[in-house]
């Protein structure tokens, strides 16, 4: 039990970092990687409450498959989205 | 079917009240009020879901019945161009959200899922339960945005319409629809995990009947999409309530956004309204061919496609919003390609008849006219989903038409004829098959006149959503009214002879039309939990013929 409690104060401490690297990198003048690095944090972050704290790591193949989906998902909104939004005259 | 066939009437003796099937059914499993709103029995939920939604058909469709008579006469005469608005909005609220996403697979779908794959319930009965209850608070949001004076931004909410301008009870409106969402989410992982986790043994994946293939489908599209509206509508609350800028412009958002979000889940809930849908065909015109489907891996994988390719086409909506002609491009070719699965689906109900002992029942019937129909439907959807045939067809009635021909003509369809097939299953009684058939007639030649004119219409430049119009399109106007009115005695017809059946009808046998399937394994209706032992699933669907006494082989 104090492992697993270890494990997950070691994520929460992992994702405070994360979450100062965000604020950090408003702040660094990176023009237009802005937004990437913005969202590489993001996808870091969202990794590890998937990974921990959403129990995947020990979760059976199909269930991180349905995981995989709803990113896969998300991901296919995204993209065909800004198909629209980077290409508007 | 022959004239051995159990369902033709005979003069005497008259029925008995109660079979002993009956006595130990589930219908006969408790009387109180208590036994029905708290029971976790898939096939009582199944009948508090029908009677539900039929209630919310029959108030849609009186707010078709009012645009229909508003539309006999170019100008407005029955309802002020606002009432037209709010009559037009809550026409589509209802009958999308209140009655076409949820009909088949909330009643046929729970119903017959357990029974069609060996189990004994749904894997979460509670969630089942609640998935109702949670879909009645909802109606009950709808109903109060309706006598409250009704909602007038249309059933899709656009903004800036939605957030700036509409007056009526958006908010109670976009609630409702929150709320109904949530009783989707629940009904959709319940399928999926039943599916996966409660099938009898033998019953492998290659087994499983069509309908449980298009309800798996549809289950995935129903949990992948519908949490993107509900954070949409939310977000859209957020902006017209608290002026959060997300898409006005003049706050810093973007209105195509919202229709980019919206689409993401109302295209793909097309195929949550048509998969169901295309699952009861397939049942029915494999037990009215009485043969193998043809294709059955086409069939079923072509409903997984169809899910799939669902999510990438709903930018075809907005080819003339101001989106970006490379995204319009992109979306036209794409909302070409899902059409080939659907069409794999048509060309393999059709080549199961090849060679078939066709029956006339009306089931049948319902089956072909949804072939008929939704062919039509698709095509046209094919020509809206060209570039520059959209810019001529756009916002016409020729939209309105062509998405009819899929929801009314292939949905409704669908439902009509699952009704017409599994009623015998479900309340243990015989209906007159000659009213069914004449039903089956009315609703298709009803449809058609009702709305094969809207396609001219839309083509001769009538704009959808006015309710007066120049007078040269009266006469298309007026064909289409009273189109509806023959639609609408279609539609009550039923009302009359299956609810006549309950009583008097003659008791329907275990399998009264000789198909194959668990369901007509089990009595008619069947006992409270469904089987008796589990049945050990040794040989594939459609496994015709049957030794049957009905049994036309």
């Amino acid at each position: 039990m104090s492992a697993q409690i270890r494990t997950f104060a070691l994520v929460w401490l992992a994702l405070i970092l994360l979450l100062a690297m965000t604020v950090a990198a408003a702040f660094l003048p990176l023009g237009p990687a802005k937004p990437f690095v913005s969202i590489a944090i993001a996808i870091a972050k969202a990794s590890l409450i998937f990974w921990f704290f959403m129990h995947l790591r020990e979760d059976t193949g199909l269930l991180r498959l349905a995981a995989v989906g709803g990113a896969l998902w998300l991901l296919i909104l995204l993209l065909l989205m800004s198909s629209d939004l980077l290409t508007r005259t | 079917m022959s004239d051995a066939s159990p369902l033709q009437e005979s003069a005497d003796p008259p029925p008995p009240r109660e079979t002993p099937e009956e006595q130990v059914s589930y219908l006969r499993a408790g009387y109180s009020l208590k036994s029905w709103f708290f029971t976790t029995d898939h096939k009582r939920i199944a009948i508090l879901y029908m009677v539900a939604i039929m209630f919310f058909f029959v108030v849609g469709g009186a707010a078709a019945v009012l645009m229909r008579l508003d539309l006999a006469t170019p100008s407005a005469d029955l309802l002020t161009s606002d009432g037209y608005n709010r009559a037009f909005t809550m026409h589509g609220v209802i009958m999308v959200w209140f009655f076409l996403i949820p009909s088949i697979p909330t009643t046929f779908g729970n119903f017959l899922i357990p029974l069609m794959i060996g189990a004994r319930d749904l894997a979460f009965p509670r969630l089942n339960l609640l998935s109702w209850y949670i879909y009645v608070i909802a109606g009950f949001f709808t109903l109060y945005s309706l006598v409250a004076g009704g909602v007038d931004t249309g059933w899709t909410f656009y903004t800036p319409l939605s957030t700036m301008f509409a007056n009526g009870h958006v908010m109670a409106a976009l609630s409702a629809v929150f709320i109904v969402g949530f009783s989707s989410i629940l009904t959709g992982l319940n399928f999926i995990v039943t599916v996966h986790k409660l099938r009898a043994p033998g019953m492998t994946w290659g087994r499983l009947p069509l309908f449980i293939w298009s309800h798996y489908a549809t289950s995935l599209v129903l949990l992948l999409a519908t949490p993107v509206l509900s954070i949409t509508l939310v977000l859209l609350a957020a902006e017209r309530m608290l002026g959060v800028g997300i898409f006005d412009p003049a706050l810093g958002g973007d209105p195509l956004l919202y229709q980019h979000l919206f689409w993401f889940y109302s295209h793909p809930a097309v195929y949550i309204m048509l998969l169901p849908a295309m699952g009861v065909v397939s049942e029915l015109v494999a037990a009215a061919a009485h043969k193998q489907v043809f294709g059955y891996w086409f069939i079923a994988y072509s409903s997984m496609a169809i899910a799939a390719l669902g999510f990438l086409v709903w930018g075809h909506h907005m080819f003339v919003s101001g989106q970006s002609m490379y995204a319009s491009a992109i979306f036209s070719l794409l909302s070409v390609a899902v059409a080939v699965p659907s069409a794999i689906k048509v060309y393999n109900w059709t080549a199961t008849f090849y060679k078939g002992s066709v029956s006339f029942d009306p089931a049948f019937l319902f089956a072909m006219s949804f072939i008929g129909l939704f062919v039509i439907g698709g095509m046209t959807g094919l020509m809206l989903a060209m570039l520059a045939v959209d810019v001529h067809l756009h916002d016409t009635y020729f939209v309105v038409a062509h998405f009819h021909y899929i929801m009314v003509g292939g949905t409704v369809s669908a439902f009509f004829g699952a009704l017409h097939f599994w009623w015998p299953k479900i309340t243990g009684r015989d209906y007159t098959k000659m009213w069914g058939g004449l039903t089956a007639v009315l609703i298709f030649g009803g449809f058609n006149m009702t709305f094969f004119p809207q396609f001219l219409l839309g083509y001769l430049g009538m704009p959808r959503r006015y309710h007066s119009y120049d007078p040269e399109f009266q006469v298309l106007h007026l064909l289409s009214s009273a189109g509806a009115s023959i639609l609408a005695v279609g539609y009550m017809l039923p009302v009359f002879y299956l609810g006549w059946s309950l009583r008097w009808g003659k008791p329907a046998e275990t399998n009264p039309w000789g198909a194959t399937g668990l369901e007509w394994t089990v009595p008619s209706p069947p006992p409270k939990h469904n089987f008796e032992e589990v049945p050990v699933v040794v040989e594939g669907p459609y496994h015709y013929p049957l030794k049957h006494p009905a049994s036309r082989d």
